[in-house]
């Protein structure tokens, strides 16, 4: 027989019982839905925000990016361990046949690379052909005031200087994308080094990351180097003009590679794998390239797909406002519409995600 | 007996034996865990160019050939370098603090050597790019040049970057390391064998030089060794100011490149199969020098040991 302490205890027990079991039940449509990416660091401060302002519009999502380099986000897509990756450079056909499915490249954004020096009395402005930069980083042309550099600079004056090479030593999409144009324009840096994220330079100092490379340049007359266009901006690096396909010379500004993207639209191929260094234009800055996000074309979980298919969407439309107060290029509308043509077909058992 | 065995139970000995056995196993647990690894993920690149890539001397990742040469060369003769410098002046360090400086100033000077331990590599690495780079480039570089210029070991352009810049930020970085280890033994020399020399009519220098070193001699190899190893395995303010070029050349001047370096450099990026295999190779083969340098420094160690000469041990 119970007592009646004890019928109280049973009571409490059974509502406490009914609790634990009814509970999660009651949660179950306000239940969070993680997703989860990691990837190239170059445009970790623009998602970050991204993710910022995304969780105030979408506050049962949660979203998280981890900065841990394109390599990274390449194997981890591969091997699904995140539901989309970032990366600065477009997937290899190699990689691509590893994957367990088909995965797609949404671009985002894009960043542009700048030749930044150090020369007393040379600020901003410097003119550079494709040939010349191509054979100062091959170290063909040694000297600051070679005739070939002297000829197209009337009136800077240049100093009898050894001419030093600074290149990235980490592994970075930044050395791709630059290794990437100088082997579209010399067939020499073409066959003797060609284009990836770490290569055999053929001269110069190493040093890691942009504030190495700038950090190294600032403390070395006479040096030569290449970093990303936002971080010049943000440091206020001397930076030269290219000389483009249309053999104009281009300052390197958000606009002139938003342009340059504008210009190889028209040969984007269908999977958007593009590069889109010396591309076509009047206005076209040479040195650009997309950062991805990767993502796989069939979704197996379908709360988790309609979410991220959201997500991209938002990214790509009210996203890219935010592209330019963080020195960002946004996308052209021709390659908007393309990505979005590519999200449309992300489907979970051949439903397609996006409403 | 049985009750004998459950009062040691009671006591802690059992119990503090396994303990002590389970953690000095996982210790060599771990050691077999990363050297499995390393020989694993080693597989692809080891049976491609076989032990030629311990002599091969290209790293190009993008048409996919890779040796170690440089690499290996890079750690050892940045490392040595740092030895060269921080030996003697650690020696100093710790015969000063430990015979010759007033008791009043001995307490803030190893405060002071044993902080420099506690800063971080990245800060190291940051001063040597700022600080330590353009002062090698616009001075010791060009004196150097000028003076000992007839040796290929002082010969090139000098860019502040490169193997003398690395070799003198890991001698400040091992400094602390092998200052306190060395002070502690010179500390462990005994006053009577001292003070006998000293009643002998030696001098201070000679009771230093006949006494103390000697009979510290195989704890002051052992400090050594100990910064060695932390010196080979040194990255991040090694790949700051080594100038990060893969090459082998006799001068200091020129740059260079570590294995740790070039793992930090280029791991997290590394897209394809090889180059990742060929990193983790790297590594293998930092972990193979590590290894003979400690079998090395263990005989001799003993070697010293056995041969006292001069005193004899109490």
């Amino acid at each position: 027989m119970l007592n009646t302490r004890n019928k109280w205890l049973v009571l409490l027990m059974s509502i406490l019982l009914v609790g634990v079991l009814v509970g999660p039940v009651g949660q179950i449509e306000a239940r969070t839905i993680a997703l989860n990416g990691a990837g190239a660091s170059f445009p970790y401060p623009l998602y970050s925000k991204w993710l910022d302002e995304y969780r105030k519009i979408a506050p049962n999502v949660a979203i998280d990016y981890q900065s841990i380099g394109s390599g990274g986000g390449i194997r981890g897509i591969l091997e699904q361990t995140v539901d989309f990756a970032g990366s600065d450079a477009p997937m290899t056909d190699e990689q691509l046949a590893k994957a367990p499915g088909e995965i797609f490249h949404i671009p985002t954004v894009m960043g542009a690379v700048v030749i930044t020096y150090n020369l007393k009395g040379v600020k901003t402005g410097l003119k550079l052909t494709p040939d010349v930069l191509a054979d100062i980083f091959l170290g063909k042309i040694t000297k600051w005031n070679d005739k070939r550099i002297t000829s197209i600079n009337p009136g800077v004056n240049l100093p009898a200087q050894p001419i030093v090479i600074v290149h990235r030593s980490d592994g970075s999409g930044t050395t791709n994308i630059f290794t990437d144009y100088l082997s579209s324009i010399s067939s020499t840096w073409k066959t003797k080094v060609g284009k990836g994220t770490s290569v055999e330079w053929p001269t110069g100092i190493g040093a890691k990351g942009n504030e190495g490379v700038s950090g190294a340049v600032k403390q070395t007359p006479g040096a030569i180097g290449y970093v990303e266009l936002a971080y010049a901006i943000q440091n206020k690096l001397p930076y030269a003009f290219l000389k483009n396909r249309a053999g104009k010379f281009v300052e390197p500004t958000l606009e002139t590679t938003t342009a340059a993207a504008a210009g190889a639209a028209a040969n984007m191929p269908e999977d958007m794998r593009v590069s889109i260094v010396n591309a076509p234009g009047q206005d076209a800055y040479p040195i650009a390239g997309y950062t991805y996000l990767l993502v796989y074309k069939d979704q197996k979980d379908k709360a988790k797909g309609t979410e991220l298919v959201k997500f991209l969407w938002w990214a790509i439309h009210d996203g890219e406002k935010f592209a330019k107060e963080l020195l960002y290029a946004p996308l052209p509308g021709n390659v908007v519409k393309l990505a979005e043509k590519k999200i449309k077909q992300i489907n979970y058992r051949g439903e397609v995600l996006h409403k | 007996m049985r009750k004998k065995s459950y009062k040691a139970w009671l006591e802690g000995d059992i119990a503090f034996r396994g303990f002590t056995y389970l953690a000095a196993l996982s210790l060599v647990g771990v050691v077999l865990a990363i050297l499995w690894v390393l020989v694993e993920k080693s597989q692809l690149t080891f049976t491609k160019f076989g032990p030629g890539f311990a002599l091969g001397s290209r790293w190009d990742p993008v048409h996919g050939v890779f040796g170690a040469l440089p690499l290996v060369y890079g750690t050892v003769v940045s490392s040595l370098i740092a030895l060269a410098i921080a030996l003697p002046l650690s020696l100093g360090i710790a015969i000063y603090l430990t015979q010759l400086a007033p008791h009043w100033l001995r307490g803030p000077v190893s405060f002071l050597v044993e902080l420099l331990a506690a800063i971080p590599s990245v800060v190291y690495g940051l001063w040597g790019v700022f600080v330590l780079v353009p002062w090698v480039r616009s001075s010791v570089e060009p004196v150097l040049g000028s003076a000992l210029g007839f040796l290929p070991l002082f010969r090139g352009a000098p860019y502040g970057f490169g193997m003398l810049a690395a070799g003198i930020i890991l001698a400040i970085m091992i400094t602390p390391t092998i200052s306190a280890v060395s002070r502690e033994v010179l500390l462990a020399v005994p006053r009577s064998q001292q003070e006998a020399m000293l009643a002998l009519g030696a001098t201070r220098w000679e009771t230093i030089r006949m006494v103390v070193l000697p009979y510290g001699r195989s704890g002051i190899l052992g400090a050594a060794i100990l910064g060695l190893g932390r010196a080979l395995g040194e990255t991040m303010a090694v790949t700051m100011v080594i100038g990060n070029r893969p090459q082998i050349s006799p001068s200091l001047f020129e740059l260079a490149q570590t294995i740790a370096s070039i793992i930090a450099n280029e791991f997290s990026e590394a897209f394809n199969d090889l180059h990742l295999s060929a990193l983790v190779a790297a590594g293998f083969i930092l972990f193979v020098i590590t290894l003979l340098l400690h079998v090395m420094a263990r005989l001799l160690v003993w070697r010293v040991a056995r041969v006292p000469q001069g005193v004899t041990r109490e």
